[in-house]
């Protein structure tokens, strides 16, 4: 059983794409060797930035010889169809076996497959392999048409077993397989002969090259860490980061330096990020201070002076970096004290969406937005309008403009210190969360307010557009900010007929539009001569009547059949989103339909609560019965509504009731109505299921010894009227008729 | 190559210039001048961009001074400049040596690679303005990005066969860090230990401050609006002139009507500092000047093709 061994060599492969070539490599070489008709035990592949390598251990030495045998056409079929035979088996009409079969004698081919080498099979696959190795983007170099992530400059293939190692017979173009490799670039660049897996991992070892990934990411960690131990900091955590620098080195040599003092001072969230983004540095916090304090850079190779002529470098590079970071801050800080004027200035200026306007006219729609949202998240409206205005302000900083990920950081810095009140700095941070289905929401009354009014506005201007989200395209996060507002609406328990607040935005951005279209219309009279141009404006102008946001849908005029369907269609992809998010919970789909089917069905937070409340109830053994009985008085209902011709909807008398079962259920029917109203008024639903739940013995009871359907039409219709009145009483819970099961 | 010792580093900043040059000369470059026209970058020197096309072999290093308006800084910025140098090598098609190739220039110029950490951080390379991309690196010395390194895989929306090897060096960073200074201003230009010693502040001070204020506050938009239409005109009216010469003889031009499409590349990066560009608008610029290096780079193709 010989083992295989192989490397592509190549130019320096992007440090986020080796994990994935590595994995892509042990796949389509293993499955095509299986494929091929060859077995093997076990394989492992690696990358550095300078090689894919991959391990196959208990190779069959050959594939075994296979025998096939194919039925063709009767002997005395058309002439083509007997061609088509031997075209397809490779065969010639001497080598077909003809055998008697009950029908007539009829073809055989018998196709013989001789075992194969290993090696041969080997020189194939990999072959195809590189031909079509699906990196996320290839090139071409040289005078070559081969295609391969970056120029790849040789190939190591070798099979290995007791006699030795011998080399796979492979030429991809110019690349003729071999089993030699080199050693880390600068430290040991000279060619290497190896004989097997292990030798292979040995010699590079000893040529300055860690082969596995992950070792190299361990090494940087614990060293990193011991560093930072022996000056008392402690390194912040970050996985990508790690993962990126072991994918830039072959010979991780972690460096460690201290950031000079008068950087100190910058917010740690612009150190950091200036730090990882720039150079690819790990910050290190001192735990006294809380202040990230130093930094550690990987080296790629142990320098004869210990790495001081690096460090030196990074550290002059570090400083010139921060010096622009610090640039940045003093100039914001100078522009934020001021009132931040010019940056919403310049938002008018900057393209939002080709058809929703500047971000100046998003940021005027979503203050005007939270605002109206502020009672009911429990923010003062006006605090939640300046912080809608100030909250996207730092787009326009040279901080954000340098690093985008630190927008609303920054916002939350420059709103300190242009003295606006710490809920308005706050929103600026916070009102971009959730950013993610686990990423945390926050509960500051203005920041949601923000928050809210952000994703709303996102969401009905991109409908109102028919810009909605389809299959896996969701080029502007729809999905993400419908469950944004989903979870902001929980988490804050805020009370919004979102129905309404979504026909009232709807009336924002349309109005909006249609203003600027005006304008637009205006601004091209100009090469008009002044008569037709003076004429052509008051026409445009007469038709300028601005939307009155308080009357929302009326101001649409013919657009309001339009806004109104728009609004239910936003208020349905939020309800699809609510039952993706309440099933992860637990909640089943059934149970969130049969809540939704009731009016008031935009209030997600009354809709949870009922549907949490009918859920719990659903798992005790009454709620189980009680939904049978339930459902058990619809059918008879429904059956007798649609025989009878009429609504059974009267009041039943109790003086009718003949047997005690009836008249059980008469009294449990008086006490559960008023305690149901009671708790639905007060909107205490686990109260209304236990007196729902309540009528589940009374309702089992009266099945079981009543005959509803008797012969007695006065009684017949007694009973029946009664059974409405069961009806009526799950109504104002649920419509237990969408239940399942 | 051996590596230079500390001592063997380069003094000033025009020994930096001169050892890349030798470098490259005896690595078998056509040592070339700069092209004679403001550019924002050594790319688009005509030895680059229409050389990268078509069958024929090149091999070229030359520096090209680069205006970048918007990155005026009046002389004050220790690292930024309106007007700055690149160090440009082209060779096509690449040889498969060319990373070694390049290591060693770094080595002429006293960065040893087993001293300073070198690595080849990836960075795709796209062009806009020239419709052009490739894929390579920033090339990293202790954190510092001193050049870029591209295969050039199209340019002017034409594949590139055989593909170029292109090298970027930023003249003044690259210059500044290996002498060991803080401010570029401060940097010696010409041997420090010369007669007449001159610092780069000397030398371009007053060009920073001068240039920095017309590009921001007094170059006049509407004339730069109208040259942009000319020079856009101009390259159109060139390449739609018939093929042959009054006397019959067949000369396209490709090379005449590129000079159009760089001078309307540098007029859009003055118009751009100058601020009268919207966001909108920018696009729509950058698409006007790609239009016209895509239909030089045609001409050019074809003519290339005619010549084969």
């Amino acid at each position: 059983m010989p083992d295989l061994l192989i490397e592509l060599f190549s130019e320096e492969i992007p440090a986020r794409m080796q994990a994935r070539a590595a994995a892509d490599l042990k796949r389509l070489v293993t499955d095509g060797l299986v494929e091929a008709g060859l077995t093997y035990a076990s394989a492992g592949a690696f990358a550095t930035p300078r090689r894919l390598a991959l391990a196959v251990e208990g190779l069959s030495a050959a594939s075994k010889a296979q025998r096939e045998e194919r039925k063709g056409p009767r002997t005395d079929a058309p002439a083509q169809a007997i061609e088509g035979f031997l075209r397809s088996t490779g065969l010639t009409l001497e080598q077909l076996e003809r055998r008697a079969e009950k029908k007539g004698e009829a073809f055989f081919a018998v196709i013989e497959r001789p075992g194969r080498p290993a090696a041969e099979i080997v020189a194939e696959v990999l072959d195809e392999v590189i031909r079509d190795f699906p990196w996320p983007k290839s090139m071409r170099w040289g005078g070559g048409s081969l295609r391969w992530v970056r120029p790849l400059h040789s190939i190591l293939c070798i099979l290995t077993d007791e006699a030795g190692a011998e080399v796979v017979p492979l030429t991809v173009e110019h690349l003729v397989a071999g089993d030699t490799t080199r050693g880390h670039r600068f430290m040991a660049p000279d060619a290497l002969r190896v004989t097997s897996f292990d030798d292979y991992a040995a010699k590079l070892r000893a040529a300055k090259v860690m082969l596995d990934a992950a070792e190299r990411a361990e090494a940087i960690r614990n060293e990193a860490a011991q560093m930072a131990f022996a000056r008392g900091w402690e390194i912040v955590a970050d996985d990508g980061l790690l993962a990126e620098v072991a994918g830039l080195l072959e010979w991780p040599v972690p460096l460690m330096g201290a950031i000079e003092a008068r950087f100190l001072d910058l917010p740690p969230e612009v150190l950091r990020t200036s730090m990882k983004e720039h150079q690819k540095f790990f910050s290190a916090r001192n735990p006294k201070t809380g202040r990230i304090e130093g930094f550690v850079t990987v080296a790629n190779i142990e320098a004869a002076d210990g790495g001081e002529a690096i460090l030196a470098g990074n550290r002059r590079v570090l400083a010139a970096r921060l010096s622009d970071a610090a640039f940045f801050w003093e100039n914001d800080l100078r522009e934020a004290k001021a009132g931040m004027g010019a940056w919403a200035e310049a938002q008018k200026h900057v393209t939002f969406h080709a058809k929703l306007g500047s971000e100046a006219d998003r940021i005027e729609r979503i203050a005007t937005l939270a605002r109206e949202l502020a009672p009911a998240v429990g923010a003062d409206p006006d605090e939640a309008g300046q912080a809608a205005r100030v909250a996207k302000l730092d787009l326009r900083s040279g901080m954000v403009g340098e690093f985008p990920e630190l927008q609303g950081v920054m916002g939350r810095y420059y709103a300190q210190a242009a003295g606006l009140p710490e809920a308005v700095a706050d929103a600026a941070r916070d009102h971009y969360a959730p950013r993610g289905p686990e990423e945390p929401v926050p509960t500051a009354p203005v920041s949601v307010a923000v928050a809210l009014a952000d994703k709303l506005d996102t969401l009905t201007g991109f409908w109102w557009f028919d810009e909605k989200p389809t299959g896996s395209k969701d080029p502007f996060a729809l999905r993400r900010a419908a469950l944004g507002v989903i979870r902001l609406v929980l988490s804050s328990g805020s009370r919004l007929p979102l129905k309404r607040v979504i026909v009232s935005q709807l009336g924002s951005v349309f109005g909006q539009a249609q203003m600027r279209g005006f304008d637009a219309q205006l601004s091209q009279l100009d090469p008009l001569p002044e008569d037709l141009a003076e004429e052509a404006r008051l026409r445009i102008e007469g038709r300028m009547v601005p939307v009155d946001p308080d009357s929302g849908i009326q101001g649409l005029g013919r657009e309001e059949m339009r806004g109104e369907a728009v609004a239910n269609d936003l208020l349905a992809f939020l309800h699809d989103r609510l039952k993706v998010h309440l099933r992860e919970q637990g909640i089943r789909h059934d149970v969130i339909d049969a809540v939704l089917a009731l009016p008031g069905n935009d209030d997600l937070v009354a809709v949870v609560a009922r549907a949490t409340a009918l859920s719990d109830m659903l798992k005790t053994p009454d709620g189980e019965n009680l939904v049978q009985g339930l459902r058990r008085a619809e059918n008879i209902l429904v059956q007798a509504e649609e025989k009878d011709g009429v609504e059974y909807s009267f009041g039943p008398e109790p003086k009718l009731a003949q047997t005690d079962e009836e008249r059980a259920l008469f009294a449990a029917l008086d006490a559960a109505e008023p305690a149901i109203a009671r708790a639905i008024k007060a909107e205490d639903f686990p109260a209304a299921m236990s007196a729902i739940a309540a009528l589940r013995a009374p309702i089992d009871a009266f099945f079981e010894a009543v005959q509803v359907n008797t012969d007695n039409q006065v009684v017949r219709r007694n009973r029946l009227n009664l059974l409405h009145r069961i009806r009526a009483a799950g109504q104002g819970i649920a419509d237990f008729s969408r239940l399942e099961g | 190559m051996t590596s230079p010792g500390r001592e063997d580093r380069p003094r000033c900043f025009q020994d930096v210039i001169l050892r890349l040059q030798a470098h490259w000369a005896a690595s078998g470059c056509a040592i070339l001048q700069p092209y004679d026209m403001e550019v924002g970058a050594g790319t688009f020197h005509p030895a680059t961009t229409l050389r990268s096309l078509g069958p024929r072999h090149w091999a070229a290093a030359y520096v090209q001074p680069s205006r970048r308006p918007t990155d005026g800084r009046y002389g004050e910025n220790p690292n930024r400049l309106q007007h700055y140098y690149q160090y440009q090598v082209i060779i096509k098609p690449s040889p498969p040596d060319l990373q070694e190739l390049y290591l060693d220039s770094l080595r002429a110029i006293g960065l040893d690679p087993l001293r300073h950490d070198i690595r080849f951080v990836e960075d795709d390379w796209e062009s806009p303005t020239l419709g052009a991309w490739g894929l390579g690196w920033e090339v990293w010395c202790d954190g510092m990005e001193v050049s870029q390194f591209t295969y050039f895989q199209q340019v002017g929306g034409h594949d590139c066969h055989p593909v170029s090897g292109e090298l970027t060096y930023g003249l003044e960073r690259l210059a500044m860090y290996v002498l060991g200074v803080e401010h570029v201003m401060d940097m010696p230009f010409n041997d420090p230990d010369a007669p007449i010693p001159l610092t780069y502040g000397d030398v371009f001070r007053d060009a920073e401050r001068q240039y920095s204020r017309w590009n921001f506050e007094v170059a006049d938009t509407d004339m730069l609006l109208q040259h942009f239409r000319d020079a856009e005109a101009e390259c159109a009216r060139i390449l739609a002139a018939p093929l042959e010469d009054a006397a019959g003889r067949a000369i396209p031009m490709p090379l005449p009507a590129y000079d159009q499409a760089i001078k309307a590349s540098h007029l859009f990066n003055l118009l751009d500092a100058r601020g009268v560009i919207s966001v909108t608008e920018r696009q729509a610029y950058i698409g006007r000047v790609r239009a016209l290096t895509k239909a030089c780079a045609d001409a050019w193709v074809a003519a290339e093709g005619a010549a084969a």
